[in-house]
């Protein structure tokens, strides 16, 4: 049975999707969730919907029209922050709302019915395209480019801007590329879990492998296989009984993050009757 | 002597206030300056000026090193870690990390490098820590750790703003002890509230109190102190020879 289903293209497509995702969700959520900017990422994802809804009303890709909204919501935010002694939460509360109203602002004025809206909320790995795939492959690649090759660097401003910048880094470059990162890892994986769930993507992994490690490489590591199983069994479950694979996905690995709590628990108490 | 950094009439502060009036300060490669000052005199502010954190609204910072691309010019122990004790990183990567500089994207750790590494660590006395992860650490730990990695990558000036804060009194003295050392090979300002303390260490003191009133010694009395604008108590603790500081002599 299996191989039938392995003909399906887009069986093939939701696959690809999902492994694509747990790597770019893998590396993108570790520096999210070590430089606590979860809060943040939340802004640009909601943000972007403002992308979509423009991107329908005229007519071209809501995806790459959601990327190019997400970036720029993205340095708008590290720039407001920076540069004006507003609050950092404030103006993603305000940028977080104003992308949402945008965005239901032309899907609103949109003629006629807008299909796949739903597909954006709720996500539906199944209906990824190829020209998806390709994007997402891009930016993983990019992605897994830039922290191998910058690892250092990325790790040190990470860890302490300040004294980074008395070391003459790029700092300021530095962050603006990975916030633009995290703006493209967001879009592209709105496809796979939906706008309302992909902030779990990017953080119930890296929890779990926090479990276990203290070593941000072996946290991303972790958080990749940890997302390519909860990717794989969320996928099964969406098929067999036909619900939203956004939210079959994110189930499996809510369920894998009280396992693994449980483990240690458990692994804690045995520890201590042995020390005993 | 050589002249190292050089402040010329700074103007300094933050969004539009300024904090620090007119300093002038020169410093050369051998000086070890102590800063005191009460709080929220501006020490902390004039050293991000000299390590370029902040940009002075008037007057100039020039620094006089030409081997820039060998050595570090500034190791930097911060006052207050603003640090996140719960990022995931080791204790030995926080102490290489203090090797990364200039404006590249790319870097690569010798085995020279981990060697370097190992034996600041040593030099401080936490080799024990090396493989720790820094959420482990006690706050005088951690402030360990961040003087090595100001350390480590021997710069031409080190500064330290108050770094007796969270250490117990038995590291503080060892720690006067590898400052005096380290002043054989670099100039060092360090910031403290306790000038008894420091005094028998330090070769001119610094007053800041919004303005800078630079004594070219390391005996002060109090009189002086009060005409520097810098009520500062001269306590003096058990070890210290007293003749460092003279008390107020009416
Ligand atoms: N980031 C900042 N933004 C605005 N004002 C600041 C900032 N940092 C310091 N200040 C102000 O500048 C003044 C000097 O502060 P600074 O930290 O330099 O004092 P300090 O001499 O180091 O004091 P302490 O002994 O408490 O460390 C204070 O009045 C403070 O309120
Ligand atoms: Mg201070």
């Amino acid at each position: 049975m299996l191989a039938e289903l392995f003909e399906y293209k887009f069986i093939v497509n939701s696959l690809l999707a999902g492994i694509l995702a747990s790597i770019s969700c893998g590396i993108i959520g570790t520096y999210i969730v070590t430089r606590r900017m979860v809060f943040l990422s939340g802004g640009i994802t909601h943000a972007s919907f403002g992308g979509i809804g423009i991107g329908y009303y005229f007519g071209f890709n809501p995806v790459i029209a959601a990327a190019i909204f997400a970036v720029f919501s993205a340095l708008g935010i590290e720039f407001l922050s920076k540069k004006t002694d507003v609050r950092e939460d404030s103006v993603i509360g305000i940028l977080w709302s104003l992308g949402m109203a945008i965005g239901i602002i032309f899907v609103f004025i949109t003629p006629g019915y807008a299909p796949n809206l739903m597909t954006y909320l709720f996500g539906s790995i199944l209906t990824v395209s190829t020209l998806d795939i390709i994007l997402m492959a891009i930016v993983s690649v990019v992605i897994i480019l830039i922290f191998i090759f910058f690892y250092h660097t990325i790790l040190f401003v990470a860890y302490d801007q300040e004294f980074a910048q008395t070391h003459k880094l790029p700092v300021n470059f530095i962050n603006n590329l990975l916030i633009s990162l995290v703006a493209l890892t967001i879009v592209l994986n709105i496809k796979v879990v939906g706008i309302i769930l992909v902030i779990s993507l990017l953080t119930i992994p890296q929890s779990i492998a926090n479990l276990f490690t203290n070593e941000f490489k072996n946290i991303i590591i972790i958080s990749i296989v940890i997302g390519l199983i909860g990717a794989l069994m969320g996928l099964l479950i969406s098929y067999q009984i036909n619900i939203p694979s956004g939210a079959s996905i994110i189930f499996s690995l809510v369920i894998f993050f009280i396992l693994a709590k449980m483990f240690q628990i458990i692994k804690h108490k045995i520890l201590l009757k042995i020390n005993a | 002597m050589k002249k190292l950094v050089e402040l010329k009439s700074v103007y300094a502060g933050y969004n539009d206030e300024v904090i620090l009036t007119d300093v002038s300060l020169d410093i050369y490669d051998n000086d070890f300056i102590g800063i005191i000052g009460p709080n929220g005199g501006g020490k902390t502010t004039l050293l991000k000026v000299i390590l370029g954190l902040i940009k002075p609204y008037k007057g100039t910072v020039k620094f006089y090193t030409n081997d820039t691309h060998k050595r570090n010019k500034i190791g930097y122990l911060p006052q207050f870690n603003k640090i996140d004790q719960k990022f995931p990183i080791k204790v030995i990567d926080i102490v290489l990390s203090g090797l990364i500089f200039g404006n590249k994207l790319f870097f690569k750790y010798s085995k020279s490098d981990y060697t370097k590494a190992c034996d600041t660590l040593k030099r401080i006395g936490i080799s024990n820590l090396k493989d720790y992860p820094v959420g482990a650490l006690s706050g005088g730990q951690l402030q360990k750790v961040l003087l090595a990695r100001a350390l480590i990558s021997s710069p031409r000036l080190l500064i330290l703003d108050e770094p007796n804060t969270y250490v117990d009194n038995q590291f503080e003295g060892e720690l006067y002890k590898i400052l005096e050392e380290l002043n054989n090979e670099m100039a060092i300002i360090i910031v403290s509230h306790d000038i008894g303390t420091i005094a028998s260490y330090i070769k001119t003191i610094a007053c800041v109190n919004r303005s800078l009133h630079y004594h070219k010694s390391n005996k002060i009395t109090e009189a002086q102190l009060a005409s520097y604008n810098c009520p500062i108590k001269l306590i003096t603790h058990g070890e210290v020879p007293h003749t460092v500081l003279s008390k107020h002599n009416h």
